[in-house]
């Protein structure tokens, strides 16, 4: 499970979370809503480790382990994985040979048998019905000339390959029309999993509909201000962000 | 609480890219007999005559030698080097064993041998990659070639150049210099000067070459050049695909390699010739390595005849090198796929030159350029459409991937256009290997190192797609840029 504890991160020399707390236990699935800018991004960022985020105070442990003090792959074998809100294109990269890379990794990592082309190629396909990706996808370059909702599809798919005890799904939902929503949300929902963790980004009611959280949790400028169940979302839907913050602020 | 502060780099640092250790860099302790240093015409001679030279190369030699003394070395590179004291160099080298040219697999010096196996390029034909003939030039003279007889037997002739001369004196007569002439520029004169060895092959009308065809060079002894020289003919309707590797012991000492190679397609015939050039970089402070200086050029002569170039140039300390094609015949077609790799303190100035000269000629570039570390990358094309050239069509794209801050990567395209029906594209870009790539390969689990590798590979596919099965994992092998140190 994962802890977070009074976190501080700065971008650029600005800071951005100011003093993070959330605890989050296997199993459960958390919505963090807020409005742009109030740093989700940076947040899902900094517990999978990129670059250019200077955490200045507090901690994130997962599973009793610092996860601030490991490499980005190494938070990758211990079972993160952030769904990116912006998936990048890598042009010539085989999106299945890229994925295996990925899969070997983790399993030798842990001290697993490497899964060989047959294997994962079986295993690949299975997991692309999941999420209702068209198998030619999976030959293509990473992400390479596909739509925006393709590339969303893709990260549930490369979620479900890699199965994950802690996933961070960065508004998934966000440039998905409405079926490619209902699909992706049931490819979510069949990944979810006692022992599996997540947390969802989102803006929208919406795909709360489809995925329902156990938490709701208010980011805004940089500090999680309200956290409730899952009628808060319907009420920061009819009401907006700044009650929450006028109340905060009170 | 911990107070965790991440002070990770957002970029890799140049010094972080070194040259991955370089595996063909071993000598081989042979008895050799070299020519003490220095260049006038009483080498030459001397050259021609271990040779057994008739007259005429003689001669045309010592035409070419002569022109070159009027000459002076280019500049307009985009490479900075010392200048090369042409006087310090031995121009001729054979292991003595070789003295009587080159024997049967069975006679040649075991340590000949065991220098090809440790290259991965092992001389007896039953274990060689099926398919495949080589011939293996070592310093100044070739001293194998395998699976002649087969060849022969498809009426292919492949040898050692100084045998060609030997033995088919009228087709090495009537297509040496007719490509690259002996005064082109400055470093093929010095070539036509004093080449020592190299291959010669010559498809009959309507053969497929029944195998693929390699030449493996390979400079072993100290401060001495290789000037070695390839002649290809495909006559009407025929085919072939040609490899060439290049290897050199790590020395401090520069060492020059000025080669030519001429091809020459008839009607309908189809060249494919692929380089994997790895010779020595030099260290990470720039000492030693190879100084590639290379004249290459197929001249398209007959009606649809289409020649390929693929290379994939990740060796030398600098590399200067055109492979450019000439589309004399109508509808005559010429490609180049091109990855440089420059790191450490490399430098490679490469390009080529599209010559439409036919109609409804067509040609087409792919260049890749990756520059690490401090490495110095120059794509330079030229595309010329004749005045006759009714209906040409040329393609050009021209992508350059910058690993680090230090390296740098220049274009510099140059287009002639003489006819108004001709078609050009042209699309170029530079890109720094992204910073959100690596953590997007990062985040699924893979190390940095690899998603360097997995991201340059990806970015040179559409070139490698062009090279021989065998050839392609070997490139891909060669691309390795590692990011030692960066990780942990
Ligand atoms: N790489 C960066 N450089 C500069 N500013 C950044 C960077 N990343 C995020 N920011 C800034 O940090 C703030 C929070 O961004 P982000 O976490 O993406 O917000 P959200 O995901 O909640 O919309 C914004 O003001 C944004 O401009
Ligand atoms: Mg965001």
């Amino acid at each position: 499970m994962l802890k977070i504890e009074n976190l501080h991160a700065s971008v650029a020399g600005k800071e951005i979370l100011k003093g993070i707390n959330l605890e989050i236990g296997a199993g459960e699935v958390h919505a963090i809503m807020g409005p742009n800018g109030s740093g989700k991004s940076t947040l899902s960022n900094v517990i999978a480790g990129r670059d250019g985020y200077k955490v200045t105070a507090g901690s994130v442990t997962y599973n009793g382990k610092d996860l601030l003090a490991m490499e980005p792959e190494e938070r990758a074998w211990e079972g993160v994985f952030l769904a990116f809100q912006y998936p990048v294109e890598i042009p010539g990269v085989n999106n299945t040979y890229m994925l295996k890379a990925g899969v070997n990794a983790k399993r030798k990592h842990q001290g697993e048998q490497e899964l060989d082309a047959i294997d994962f190629m079986q295993l690949v396909k299975e997991k692309a019905k999941l999420v209702e990706l068209n198998e030619s996808f999976l030959s293509r370059g990473v992400n390479e000339g596909f739509s925006g909702g393709e590339k969303k599809r893709n990260e549930i798919f490369q979620m479900a390959v890699l199965e994950p005890s802690l996933a961070l799904l960065d508004e998934t939902d966000s440039g998905l029309d409405i079926d490619a929503l209902r699909i992706v949300a049931n490819g979510v929902n069949k990944l979810r999993r006692e022992d599996r963790s997540i947390v969802m980004v989102t803006h929208y009611q919406r795909l709360l509909d489809y995925i329902e959280p156990d938490f709701v949790h208010v980011l805004a400028d940089g500090q999680i201000l309200k956290s409730g169940d899952k009628s808060l979302a319907l009420e920061l839907e009819s009401r907006g962000y700044d009650w929450v913050k006028e109340e905060a602020a009170a | 609480m911990s107070d965790a502060t991440l002070t990770k780099k957002t970029e890799p640092k140049p010094e972080e890219f070194t040259n991955n250790e370089y595996e063909a860099g071993f000598v081989t302790d042979i008895d050799s007999d070299t020519l003490p240093p220095g260049l006038n015409e009483d080498v030459i001679r001397h050259i021609s005559a271990k040779k057994d030279e008739p007259e005429w190369l003689l001669n045309w030699r010592l035409e070419a030698f002569r022109h070159w003394l009027t000459m002076s070395e280019p500049h307009w590179a985009h490479v900075q080097y010392d200048k090369i004291d042409f006087q310090s160099i031995s121009y001729y080298s054979a292991p003595k064993s070789q003295e009587d040219g080159p024997k049967s697999l069975d006679e040649i010096d075991p340590k000949l041998l065991e220098t090809y196996e440790k290259l991965g390029i092992p001389l007896r034909e039953q274990e060689f990659l099926a398919g495949v003939a080589v011939d293996a030039v070592f310093d100044s003279v070739s001293v194998a070639t395998t699976f002649k007889g087969k060849l022969k037997d498809a009426g292919v002739i492949f040898c050692p150049i100084s045998e060609a001369v030997r033995d088919y004196p009228e087709l090495v007569q009537q297509y040496l210099g007719s490509v690259v002439p002996s005064g082109d520029n400055f470093y093929a004169a010095l070539n036509s000067a004093v080449f020592t060895d190299g291959s010669f092959v010559y498809i009959p009308k309507g053969v497929r070459c029944p195998m693929e065809l390699s030449t493996y060079f390979r400079i072993n002894a100290l401060n001495t050049g290789q000037f070695e020289r390839t002649l290809i003919i495909a006559d009407e309707g025929a085919y072939v695909s040609y490899l060439e590797g290049c290897t050199a012991p790590q020395r401090d000492e520069n060492q020059l390699h000025a080669a030519v190679v001429e091809l020459v397609l008839l009607d309908d015939a189809q060249i494919k010739y692929a380089t994997v050039q790895n010779w020595y970089p030099g260290d990470e402070n720039g000492l030693g390595g190879i100084y590639n200086f290379v004249t290459k050029r197929a001249d398209c002569r007959g009606p649809r005849s289409k020649v390929s170039w693929t290379q994939v140039e990740t060796g030398s300390a600098i590399t200067w090198k055109y492979p450019s094609c000439v589309l004399r015949g109508d509808d005559s077609v010429g490609e180049f796929y091109s990855v440089a790799l420059t790191k450490m303190r490399q430098e490679a100035d490469t390009g080529t030159k599209m010559i439409h000269i036919g109609k409804n000629t067509k040609s087409t570039i792919v260049s890749k350029g990756i520059a690490a570390g401090h490495g110095q990358q120059a794509y330079r094309g030229l595309v010329r459409i004749g005045k006759n050239a009714d209906g040409a069509r040329n393609f050009t794209q021209c992508d350059s991937l910058l690993i680090g801050d230090t390296c740098g990567a220049h274009t510099f395209p140059y287009v002639e256009v003489k006819n108004p029906t001709a078609t050009m594209e042209h699309e170029a870009t530079t890109s720094k290997i992204g910073e959100d790539q690596l953590f997007y390969c990062r985040q699924r689990g893979i190390s940095e190192e690899d998603a360097v590798n997995m991201i340059v590979n990806g970015f040179c596919k559409d070139v490698f797609n062009e090279l021989p099965m065998e050839f392609a994992v070997e490139a891909n092998r060669l691309m390795e840029v590692s990011l030692e140190g960066a990780v942990g």
